[in-house]
């Protein structure tokens, strides 16, 4: 055994489970469970008229077929808004099935339930819907243009407008000795997950109690979410999530229209019910991302250094709000990255398009944020001509102005306080890392000999770690083992690994001796959930501070049985030992015993903590009036706000002269996100990130036509990246820990994604020659801007 | 009208098995639902993830791609089916854990059993190969860089297997 820590690249725990074949997710439970298919919309936007099953009703197999007018309750009132906000002036949600108007291709309108998913889909095809076609909102244009409206009652159809602003960015941009306007577009993508979503419900009716297995990022909030929907009291509910194959935000959102349904009809029909996406589905049905809109108009002086910026972008929020604003929220505090503005102006409209929900995905409004920034540094740097890097570094927050207070209000209603890093040492990182200063030459070389080649730089900020909160429990059990609780779930991060890592190392345990259980609501009920690269932050500070429970009550209770100083005491390798005198200690395992008084023993272990066994005083009560039983605490941990973590990527890129293909030759990436709990995790992370952003950059993108129909709607058609896309990532680290917590870590799992756009933006600008104010470019699109310069 | 049943005979991962399946079930389905193979994943259901893939009498295939009816006979290995003969980790499974080479997991089957069936053909491949054995695989955690290296593992503990 060994006692492996806090900071070690360990594997992971639960690869041996998921690389035999032996991970549990969504699909390989309930096998005793009937199939669930829906009849989506195929139009974008209609009027539901009437549903014909007639020549469904034969099919054998049919268990039954549920519209809006079978719903009942609050079943059958809209989905929650799950974060209301101020400037959400007119937020929508939908119906669990659509009631009289589907809005987007896919929306629900019809529930099969039958014996598997093949005879729902067969039930499915036989349904007639009869929909009457209204006019069709798509493309931010439209939707600001507003001569057709998604919802009657939203005529504009702007869901959210919010200004935020700090000094007078008009004024200064007026009074700067430069000026730049630039005009700028990212488009949709969309997190997709491996594994689409999936719920299974089983309805005892005997116990009255249900059980809900969702592949989401937060069981705790589906389980009150379900509570109230269905008229169950909470303590009759439990979700548990299984393994999850993966999730970058969208299965965040909840409850979707399927949690509610499936164990709805559980309940109804009195038997498990399960409902597994397809990736059609997924793509039409759940959720999507990133478009954006924006204009930055900046003032500067010649230096370089920002005296105003005034940011007006729109956000396509798709045909309903969920989720809230928090993805515009996010693009407009987070846009400023390492950087001072100057006075800073930022105002945004959400508006409302006959498409899929747009909710975070991975970076969560951040990309955008930073595509727009660094593309102005770029802008400002080439106006000068100067280096790119050093307008960057002009305009940094600098070490010794942390904390820094941007004056503006973050996503988690509270301060953009930057709590702690080093820019300067970041940028001056990267540049070393990618041989930024080298680079001049290499390109005249390369363009003698034909070749297209440039490099590009963009940094950002992240907030990470948001609150409200996280606990965790950690018990010692009467084996020695240790066993970790939180609420939070798992979707690939590790958190079976670094949790246990930080128990094992505040008990001075070996890290084997522990297990970790996240996003089951059977074992911790109060969460949130797992999103805004906030696990290792919540969670972990959460667990340790549960751990340091535990070891002093460890510590305490060794110290009466070996009448010693608690203070006198450690733990070394799960043993409780008189510091000094290593000979003179007690394992973990007695003392577990010895923390429950027993008036019963089950084995000869436990028989030490009976009552005609235990020795000591008769005067005190065996359980002391501020103690309680067991060797275990719980706790929680709640930030005053989030902790910032930063990162600067630098890439090379080829473009082709023919074919105006883009190659990525060289990926590299500072990162900071405080202590590392597991390098290689994080280092895991970090790659995965950068596959999304280059994926972003260059390949995905959603595409919709005039009437709302979702031309990509496969793997065939949406293009992520394969090993042949994907370029090797050259990783380089600072640790600025953070003052905020207790483990002095910062989140670390949107950070790769974050930059991507602008990175790649950049350096294929340089290349090029070619301004380039949208993303994803394509071969054709870049062929084309080329067409365009030469004119 | 019920559907028709027809009996399927296949040898996965080295042990006779029988299903009665009508003849649209797909192979996936068959293994995952029927037999309780539960280690293939399901991704896309068109054959672009490889998340599904088998091995059929040794060669790689989509099993979302493929009517359970239409490999009657044939021996199929699963990821189950990848394991050592101790009954630990198969080298390729044991590769994949040495270098983070997952994440959600979900795509890792399909890998494991392309790079077996890969690995058996070319057992030293360089680091471009083995980038190349793997570009028909979709994973959406890992960026594929651990994957890669996980090939060049996966054949390093081949080797070590071979020579003892």
């Amino acid at each position: 055994m060994t006692t492996r820590m806090f900071g070690e690249p360990i594997p992971r725990r639960e690869d041996p489970r998921l690389v035999a074949g032996n991970g549990r997710y969504l699909d390989d439970l309930g096998e005793d469970a009937v199939g669930v298919a829906f009849v989506r919309s195929p139009y974008a936007h209609a009027r539901v008229v009437d549903v014909d099953v007639t020549a469904a009703l034969d099919v054998d197999g049919l268990i039954a077929i549920y519209t809006y007018e079978d719903l009942d309750g609050r079943v059958a009132e809209p989905l929650p808004l799950l974060i209301p906000h101020p400037a959400l002036r007119a937020p929508r949600t939908g119906y669990p099935l659509a009631r009289d108007a589907v809005r987007h291709v896919g929306e629900a309108v019809v529930m099969v339930v039958a014996t598997d998913r093949y005879v729902a889909e067969d039930v499915v095809e036989r349904i007639r819907v009869h929909y009457e076609p209204l006019p069709v909102v798509v493309g931010i244009e439209a939707a600001l243009r507003a001569e057709r409206s998604v919802h009657p009652d939203v005529p504009d159809n702007v869901a959210a407008h919010l200004v935020q602003e700090v000094g007078d960015a008009r004024a200064a941009i007026a009074a700067a000795p430069h000026r730049l306007r630039l005009d700028l577009d990212i488009e949709r993508s969309a997190s997709m997950p491996m594994e689409g979503k999936g719920v299974y419900a089983r309805w005892d009716a005997a116990d009255r109690s249900l059980r809900v297995y969702s592949s989401t990022q937060t069981s705790t909030s589906l389980r009150f979410a379900l509570g109230a929907k269905l008229g169950i009291p909470v303590d009759r509910v439990e979700v548990v999530t299984p393994d999850v194959g993966g999730g970058f935000g969208v299965k965040i959102v909840h409850p979707w229209p399927e949690e509610v349904l499936v164990p709805w009809a559980a309940i109804r029909l009195g038997r498990p019910v399960k409902w597994v996406e397809d990736r059609r589905e997924h793509f039409i049905s759940s959720a999507h991302e990133r478009g954006q809109r924006h204009t930055v108009e900046v003032g500067f002086d010649d230096e370089g250094r920002l005296h105003g910026l005034d940011v007006e972008f729109a956000h396509d929020n798709g045909a309903y709000t969920p989720y809230g604003i928090i993805v515009p929220v996010i693009t407009s505090t987070q846009l400023l990255g390492p950087y001072k503005p100057g006075a800073y102006r930022v105002e945004f409209r959400s508006v409302y398009t006959n498409t899929v929900q747009v909710t975070p995905y991975r970076g969560a409004g951040r990309p955008q944020g930073v595509f727009a920034m660094e593309r102005t540094m770029d802008a400002v740097a080439a106006h000068l001509g100067l280096d790119r890097a050093l307008v960057r570094e002009r305009n940094f927050i600098q070490p010794d102005e942390m904390p820094y207070d941007h004056g503006l209000i973050f996503q988690d209603g509270r301060p953009l306080i930057y709590d702690s890093g080093d820019y300067p040492a970041m940028l001056e990182k990267v540049k070393k890392l990618v041989g930024w200063d080298g680079f001049a030459a290499y390109r005249e070389q390369a363009r003698a000999e034909g070749r297209r080649v440039g490099i590009g730089l963009a940094c950002y900020v992240e907030g990470t770690g948001v609150g409200p909160y996280e606990g965790a429990h950690v018990r010692v059990e009467t084996t020695g083992e240790v066993v970790v609780a939180t609420g939070l779930t798992s979707q690939g991060q590790g958190h079976d690994t670094v949790f246990a890592q930080i128990a094992a190392a505040e008990l001075g345990v070996p890290v084997e001796r522990v297990t970790v259980v996240t996003g089951d609501t059977r074992r911790f009920k109060y969460a949130v959930g797992t999103f805004a690269s906030r696990a290792a932050v919540m969670s972990g500070n959460a667990v340790a501070l549960a751990a340091r429970k535990v070891r002093a009550k460890a510590l305490r209770i060794a110290g009466e049985a070996l009448e010693a100083d608690a203070g006198d005491l450690e733990i070394v390798e799960g043993e409780v030992r008189v510091k000094g005198t290593p000979q003179v200690g007690i394992p973990l395992k007695t003392v577990a015993v010895l923390a429950n008084p027993l008036r019963y023993a089950f084995d000869e272990e436990t028989q030490r903590a009976t009552q005609f066994v235990v020795g000591g005083g008769v005067d005190r009560p065996p359980v002391e009036e501020d103690d309680e039983p067991g060797l275990e605490a719980t706790d929680y941990y709640s930030p005053l706000r989030s902790t910032f973590a930063a990162g600067a990527h630098a890439a090379v890129v080829e473009t082709d002269p023919e074919t105006a293909e883009t190659k990525v030759l060289r990926y590299c990436v500072v990162h900071d996100c405080g202590r590392l709990i597991n390098p290689r995790i994080v280092e895991g992370q970090i790659h995965g990130g950068v596959a999304q952003g280059v994926g972003g950059a260059l390949y995905e993108r959603i595409v919709y036509d005039g009437d709302g129909q979702l031309l990509n709607a496969s793997y065939m058609d949406f293009l992520i990246p394969y090993a042949s896309e994907v370029p090797v990532v050259e990783t380089d680290h600072l640790q600025t820990p953070s003052p905020l917590n207790p483990l002095g870590v910062k989140g670390a799992g949107e950070a790769g994604v974050i930059p991507g756009a602008a990175v790649l933006a950049a350096a294929i600008e340089d290349a090029e020659g070619i301004r380039i104010h949208r993303m994803p470019i394509s071969p054709a699109e870049l062929w084309q801007l080329r067409q365009e310069a030469e004119r | 009208m019920p559907e028709q049943e027809i009996d399927v005979a296949l040898t996965v991962n080295g042990t006779p098995r029988t299903a009665r399946v009508p003849a649209r079930r797909l192979l996936s389905d068959c293994l995952r639902h029927d037999l309780g193979y539960t280690g293939t994943h399901v991704g896309c259901e068109h054959g672009v993830c490889g998340a599904c893939t088998v091995l059929v009498d040794g060669q790689p295939m989509r099993s979302c791609l493929l009517f359970a009816v239409s490999v009657d006979g044939a021996k199929v290995t699963t990821v189950e089916g990848c394991r050592a003969p101790d009954g630990g980790l198969g080298p390729v499974q044991q590769a994949f854990q040495d270098c983070h080479g997952l994440q959600c997991g979900f795509c890792t089957p399909g890998f494991v059993t392309t790079i077996t069936a890969y690995l058996r053909e070319n057992p030293a491949p360089t680091e471009a190969q083995a980038r190349e054995a793997i570009g028909g695989n979709l994973c959406r955690c890992t960026g594929y860089q651990n994957i890669v290296a996980s090939v060049l593992r996966a054949a390093e503990l081949l080797d070590r297997v071979d020579q003892a």
